[in-house]
């Protein structure tokens, strides 16, 4: 019997801080102390808490310590293991000015948040299906399977109005009802966990931290469709969420949760997992299917959708992580529950990325409905450095430009849509006033010139005359003309864009032309001052 | 003279899988270090995939490469949140450290230097992945000590 409980986050974040090392000499010290038949060491997912290191928790006291070393790990089993006094300098302080919490839920950056994607991420070890289904798990596809029909399943998923959390928000019961009434078998569930769009990293963070809500989620959605196959397609680079899922996925299938004739139902799933190699634009729908055919991940003709023409042909449902990781509690407790979240037409919660010029970067989940300043000041603790705020893109480096005007909007997808922004990815880059916008946006622009896949040539060509347009801006040797080109070709690129790249692409130039012309202005008559 | 008969293996054990070029062409350059003109068309005529299309899977990839490279790869980020967090001067510094510019490879064979999309770790923002290890917060000095040690553990293993 293990008398207390230590989570050390295992993330991609806290593994290139340091992790593994103080794992190991936890350990390694327990078993010298002999204390290892007392104090059980679990790995777990984030935790939350970002740039502070190493982060360990010790239950049942609940005591958050961060910034945990190698040399402090003796001093963590000989105080407060042993002696059970607390080591204050390592213990997490949310706010640097207020004294500790004594547990991480009671902090301020914690209380705006509500945990249903990421309910278990940080608490559980995501390597056990055991404790996944000590905390619900597989409890909503049981239900399913013994008592609803798929189209109960559908039903439910239209009633709670979950819309897609992979960018463009689209209602997932009504994309599944689509691939439903397909007759073409067989049909199959992708789970898009390719995560190109800089800033976010939450659906790593997810298939990190509870690897099996996903595993369920696909299940559910094979059930609702009649698939009997899903793919999961994960960026290459993401080595610790492939290893976790590819892991999960081993046990779900020995448990009898994936395979034939899942609990007697009749019902047959399993999963495959898929790498990428590198491209952002594979994050794309039609884009990923093409790359899961073993060809270049360019984007397909629009209509027919994937859920009537797909991969290999077949009727194809693609959602994205987070979606899919909704899906489970929705089933489990109702849709009427999901809708007491958030918003009237944006029901639910919202996992976020906070990441840039922000004190506390890292991932939260909040109501859709919170404004920008909860999130910025509340959570993220202001701007470091007391410089002031500039903007905020949100929705990765293809998301719309926000302004201290709408520092009180509440995020809702109708509210952003209407300023001709969006929740995208969920990824909220936070930008000082000490930074130039036109050297930002010149980094937006490489950033699609470079990821562009070269289809169509608007955004092939246009992309790369973007960036010679905005070198010869920052250079100082632009002209207003330039300014008035650059905006009529970004707008052309938007109207006229095979894909959603070439569309977006010219969003965050736009919203910065509009917001902050004026910085071009002066960065072209900066030039001209010099010469003259 | 390299063992192509392993490609022929490679491509053998995926036999079980649905469309696996992208598989296969990772363990070939796994095995090979990089996708040759040789190695490639031996992988077309073990798939039977013409060798205009692997060309052009291998091609479009970043993770893939048709050139040798040097012995670590370097991936700097330089997408946005690294951006703000001061990417720039880290990249800057770790080119005057290597003398090499982008894409390029250090004349000792030893760093290739490359930028990568986002790694999904901007909360460490700026961050770098020297082949499959990733390092997080680094300021200039902290990039360079990082590749130095690099660097010794090389000269030590030679
Ligand atoms: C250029 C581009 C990149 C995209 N990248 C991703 C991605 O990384 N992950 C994702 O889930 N969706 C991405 N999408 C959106 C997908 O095409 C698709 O809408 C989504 O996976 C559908 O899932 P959902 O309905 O659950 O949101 C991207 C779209 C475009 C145009
Ligand atoms: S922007 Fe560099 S890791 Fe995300």
């Amino acid at each position: 019997m293990h008398r207390i409980h230590i989570l050390i986050a295992m993330d991609s974040h806290t593994l290139a801080q340091g992790a593994r090392a103080v794992r190991d000499t936890l350990i390694k010290e327990l078993e010298m102390a002999s204390l290892q038949n007392e104090v059980k060491v679990i790995e777990t997912g984030s935790v939350g808490i970002y740039n502070k290191g190493v982060v360990l928790v010790v239950f049942p006291d609940g005591v958050y310590y961060t910034g945990v070393k190698v040399e402090d790990v003796a001093e963590i089993i000989s105080e407060h293991l042993i002696k059970g006094r607390v080591v204050e300098r390592l213990r997490y302080t949310d706010v640097p000015s207020e004294p500790a919490p004594k547990a991480v839920g009671e902090a301020p950056r914690f209380g705006k948040q509500v945990r249903v994607v990421l309910k278990n991420a940080g608490r559980i070890d995501p390597d056990s299906i055991e404790e996944y289904i000590a905390n619900d798990g597989y409890e909503a596809l049981g239900k399913a399977l013994t008592q609803m029909k798929p189209e109960d399943v559908i039903a439910e998923m239209k009633k709670s109005g979950l819309q897609g959390r992979g960018g463009a928000f689209f209602p997932t019961g009504l994309k599944w009802s689509f691939a439903a009434a397909e007759k073409a078998q067989p049909k199959y569930i992708v789970c898009n966990a390719d995560e190109g769009e800089p800033g976010t990293f939450k659906d790593r963070l997810i298939l990190e931290g509870d690897p099996h809500a996903v595993i369920e989620g696909m299940a559910l959605a094979g059930y609702a469709v009649g698939a009997s196959m899903g793919y999961v397609y994960i960026r290459g680079e993401y080595k610790m969420s492939i290893s976790r899922i590819r892991r999960a996925i081993e046990q779900a299938r020995q448990h009898g949760l994936l395979g034939n004739n899942i609990f007697g139902s009749g019902f047959s799933f399993d999963i495959e997992v898929r790498e990428g190699a590198g491209a952002y634009i594979c994050g794309e729908e039609t884009a990923l299917i093409e790359s899961i055919e073993g060809k270049r991940g360019e984007p397909r003709d629009k209509p027919p959708f994937p859920p009537s023409v797909g991969l290999w042909g077949k009727p194809t449902i693609v959602n994205n992580v987070e979606t899919l990781a909704n899906v489970p509690q929705i089933i489990l407790k109702g849709a009427d529950w999901f809708r007491t979240l958030g918003t009237e037409k944006s029901p639910g919660t919202k996992v976020f990325t906070m990441v840039g010029n922000i004190n506390n970067p890292g991932l939260i989940e909040v109501p859709m409905g919170i404004t920008l300043r909860e999130i910025i000041y509340d959570i993220g603790h202001g701007i470091p450095g007391g410089k002031g705020f500039k903007l905020a893109q949100m929705g990765g480096t293809t998301g719309g430009i926000l302004t201290a005007e709408h520092l009180d909007l509440p995020m809702t997808v109708e509210n952003l849509r209407e300023i001709g922004a969006g929740l995208g990815s969920g990824a909220l880059l936070v930008v000082d006033d000490s930074q130039d916008v036109v050297e930002l946006v010149k980094n937006f622009v490489e950033f699609f010139n470079h990821e562009s896949c070269g289809k169509c040539t608007l955004c092939r060509e246009g992309n790369g005359r973007l960036l010679q347009l905005l070198e010869r801006i920052s250079s100082g040797h632009g002209s207003i003309e330039d300014i008035d080109l650059m905006e009529s070709l970004a707008t052309t690129m938007m109207r006229g864009a095979f894909c959603g790249l070439g569309q977006a692409a010219p969003i965050p130039i736009l919203g910065c032309l509009k917001y902050f012309r004026q910085d071009f202005v002066a960065a072209c008559s900066a030039g001209a001052k010099a010469a003259a | 003279m390299q063992n192509l008969d392993r490609v022929d293996e490679i491509v053998k054990s995926y036999q079980d899988v649905k469309t696996p070029l992208i598989y296969i062409l990772k363990d070939v350059q796994k095995e090979f270090g990089y996708l040759s003109e040789e190695v490639l068309t031996r992988v077309a005529l073990a798939t039977k995939i013409p060798l205009s299309e692997i060309y052009g899977v291998a091609t479009f990839y970043s993770l893939f490469t048709i050139k040798p490279k040097g012995r670590h790869i370097v991936r700097c980020c330089n997408n946005a949140p690294c951006f703000v967090n001061g990417s720039k001067e880290v990249l800057d510094k770790i080119k005057e450290y290597l003398g090499i510019e982008m894409n390029e490879t250090t004349p000792d064979g030893m760093f290739t230097l490359e930028f990568t999309s986002c790694l999904g770790l901007c909360a460490v923002a700026p961050v770098m992945m020297v082949d499959d290890e990733v390092y997080g917060n680094l300021t200039p000095e902290k990039a360079v000590a990082i590749l130095k040690d690099y660097k010794m553990k090389g000269l030590s293993n030679a």
